[in-house]
């Protein structure tokens, strides 16, 4: 019962902030109302014994992209009430794919029979005696180790990515030469000179 | 008793919302890419019950990978836009196409 009624809740609290996150009228509150549907996609997780997933739901997208869209949103200095010019012109147009689209899914959805599903052709059973991240750790790092360090660098190209794009040199800025620095030595900076009285330094 | 049935109808009214807020949002790119994480949360729902209700592990490995997948477009599409929004002022992507090259 308390199952069934955990189930409502965040799915139509995450529905219900989806559709916020693409109606609001400032960005700021979309990126707020992003934040609520991924929450509550992590309880939805919760309730399908996914505890990892959920949390990384958590840690990854409200942690990370959530707070990078917020920066951005805060950041540039737009006027969004001039990107909202064609709002009421989409919208009939995108209501009626969207629905096209809904309407086909929960046909197929509908009609899906997967018949007697072969429980043995399973590629990684999930073991009843171990936690769920204890069964993702033990499957990722031996069968799927080479498309963990995939992931590993398509995050470190992504990175790299983002801090050449955004990356700008400034005209103008003197900064730190470390190597003419090291190079510097005492005979090249210091000179000892025997000053006879009464003439002028050279300097 | 909730089945597998509902978790697909969640995620697939999930990811229309996302398809809806690309159609709707067509000049606001930031509310564009918002809408991408929509459909790959859906995305990843849907993998993630399918992997519940059969017993089956393999789908939130995946799930991860898409979760990678997702975290990297966001921060070079926002990137990108940082830098069209430095050079030309305005984020509207109804002239994009004018950075032929």
């Amino acid at each position: 019962m308390i199952h069934v009624f955990a189930f409502y809740l965040f799915a139509c609290i995450m529905i219900a902030a989806g559709a916020l996150t693409i109606f609001a009228r400032n960005p700021v509150h979309s990126v707020l109302w992003l934040i609520v549907a991924f929450f509550n996609a992590a309880g939805l997780m919760v309730l399908l014994g996914a505890e990892f997933i959920a949390m990384l739901l958590v840690i990854v997208y409200v942690g990370a992209v959530a707070v990078l869209f917020l920066f951005v949103v805060m950041m540039l200095d737009i006027d969004f009430a001039e990107l909202r010019a064609g709002f009421v012109d989409y919208l009939p147009f995108g209501v009626l794919i969207a629905l096209v689209l809904l309407a086909e899914i929960l046909l197929g959805v509908g009609i899906w029979q997967a018949g007697p599903i072969e429980l043995a052709q399973r590629a990684a059973p999930a073991p009843t005696d171990a936690h769920n991240i204890e069964a993702i750790g033990a499957l990722l790092y031996t069968r799927y180790i080479f498309l963990f360090e995939a992931a590993g660098i398509i995050l470190l190209v992504a990175m790299i990515g983002a801090i050449v794009l955004t990356h700008r040199a400034r005209a103008g800025v003197r900064g730190q030469n470390i190597d003419s620095q090291n190079r510097r030595r005492p005979q090249d900076a210091v000179v000892n000179v025997n000053q006879p009285v009464g003439q002028g330094v050279e300097l | 008793m909730i089945g597998l049935q509902h978790y697909l109808v969640v995620s697939a009214i999930l990811f229309v919302l996302g398809v809806l807020g690309i159609f709707i949002n067509r000049k606001n790119i930031i509310v564009i890419l918002m809408s991408i994480e929509l459909i790959l949360l859906a995305v990843n729902i849907n993998l993630v019950a399918f992997s519940a209700f059969l017993g089956d592990l393999v789908g939130q490995i995946f799930s991860m990978f898409v979760l990678t997948v997702a975290a990297g477009e966001a921060a070079i599409g926002l990137a990108i836009l940082v830098i069209y929004f430095r050079s030309r002022g305005t984020i509207a992507v109804d002239d994009v196409n004018r950075m032929k090259g």
